[in-house]
């Protein structure tokens, strides 16, 4: 059901890497998020933060290169290009709390029918913390989760969360390895398909209701290649 | 002027059920030999708050390693497997608390100020037990000041006049921290003379710091 020779993370981080905005602030979050880097449309000007307190990193430096002072949020060493900034973390908090972050990526582990996420804990399961993921959810202008769309064969788009809220708000778009799914006030509306996937397709595999508004696109992936000077 | 001290002579001054603020995000920037001489002179019961417990090893969690911690205020644990089998196990209580929020109370506790409005954590269970409060249309939590017996900083540089500053992402919760504790103690990575650091350059004024450690040998 994916496209040939794509795998559904590179589906994921290649869709959202067209949520990309010129000249905005972004914070990609650990893990799958952190893979949009890769595919920033050639000539757009993004610049990335880390909630540990840089704005403008790059690629980590080659081995025997590394400043131990200069590490990403998962503290993997990091390089800083030119024109980057470093902060405290008073300073990073403000600019994502205060409304000067354009754009998140973070990871879910549920999304439900009015578009709430949860994404920091599994009761009796897993207990990381919220790190900076509910000021994230609280903070930034959009929320762009960025997910499978099933996990062991159940799906993590839900009529009602099960999980512990990461925060009270609509999150802006679901970005899936099936589909691009938009929170609107009348409910989850279907708005792409993944290349060769089917709406009928989609639907089975969701356990909320989705609102299907005409013909729906298949995702409009690019093959941008990836920049050696982004982070991987 | 202030004379550097050992890192063994300043872990003298912390005491068995004292709260200590430190800095480091994941370990980095956090002051590796004071930790080192605490877990040397065997503390217990410590209160540490900052932003995770790093790893197994690394920053504090040699402290958690070695049994000197009771209970933890942090905003991550995912990365240390001893703090979640502690935890479980009933030997230390951990407190969770969105990063954003943790660095707020910190700078409130260090700033006079009675606390601060979040939305951070509304509709999570963030609020429970927490006072909310409506204004400008929006819902906020207030969140009150957190302050500490000692704030445990690493500096990048420090002068004679404790002076500090700080290097790129081991900045972190240090610059905050350093207004937030009754005890102040600074290892900076070098320390030079009075004068050397311009004024625009220092990140934390020596006023707020009681106690330097020796640079290492």
């Amino acid at each position: 059901m994916d496209a040939p020779g794509m795998d559904p993370k590179e589906i994921i981080a290649r869709r959202v890497a067209l949520e990309l905005r010129d000249h905005s602030l972004v914070n990609l979050g650990i893990g799958l998020p952190t893979m949009v880097a890769r595919y920033v449309p050639a000539g757009m000007d993004v610049a990335f933060q880390s909630e540990n307190g840089i704005i403008g990193f790059g690629a980590p430096p080659p081995h025997g290169m590394e400043d131990p002072n200069l590490t990403d949020a998962g503290g993997g060493f990091i390089s800083a290009l030119p024109g980057a900034a470093s902060f405290d973390s008073l300073m990073s908090f403000a600019l994502i709390r205060g409304g000067h972050l354009d754009m998140t990526v973070l990871g879910g582990l549920q999304v439900d029918a009015t578009g709430r996420l949860a994404n920091w804990m599994v009761p009796g399961k897993l207990v990381p913390g919220m790190g900076g993921a509910m000021d994230l959810v609280a903070g930034a202008r959009r929320v762009i989760v960025a997910m499978q769309h099933s996990a062991g064969g159940k799906s993590k788009i839900v009529p009602e969360l099960t999980l512990p809220p990461t925060a009270d708000r609509r999150v802006s778009l679901v970005v899936t390895d099936m589909a691009v799914i938009e929170p609107t006030d009348g409910g989850l509306v279907l708005r792409e398909r993944a290349p060769g996937v089917s709406v009928a397709e989609i639907v089975a595999a969701t356990g909320a209701t989705l609102l299907i508004i005409g013909e729906v696109p298949e995702m409009p992936i690019q093959t941008t290649k990836p920049l050696a000077s982004l982070p991987v | 002027m202030r004379r550097a001290i050992t890192a063994a002579e300043a872990a003298t001054l912390i005491a068995d059920g004292s709260s200590l603020m430190f800095g480091g995000f994941m370990g980095v920037g956090t002051p590796e030999r004071l930790i080192d001489a605490i877990v040397e002179r065997g503390v217990r019961g410590l209160t540490i708050i900052g932003n995770d417990t790093a790893r197994p090893g690394v920053g504090v969690g040699k402290l958690i390693d070695a049994g000197c911690v009771a209970h933890v205020i942090v905003s991550h644990i995912g990365t240390n497997p001893v703090t979640q089998k502690k935890m479980i196990d009933g030997e230390m209580r951990v407190e969770l608390v969105p990063q954003g929020t943790l660095i707020g109370r910190i700078h409130a506790g260090g700033s006079g100020l009675g606390g601060i409005l979040t939305p951070t954590g509304v509709g999570s269970v963030v609020e429970e037990g927490k006072q909310i409060i409506e204004t400008g249309g929006r819902r906020y939590l207030l969140e009150l000041p957190l302050r500490a017996d000692f704030a445990l900083i690493r500096a990048h540089e420090a002068d004679y006049n404790c002076n500090l500053t700080y290097r790129l992402t081991a900045t972190n919760f240090n610059p905050v921290i350093a207004l937030a504790a009754d005890c102040v103690i600074a290892e900076p990575d070098e320390i030079v003379p009075v004068g050397v650091i311009p004024p625009d350059a220092v990140r934390t004024p020596g006023v707020l710091v009681h106690h330097l450690v020796e640079r290492p040998r």
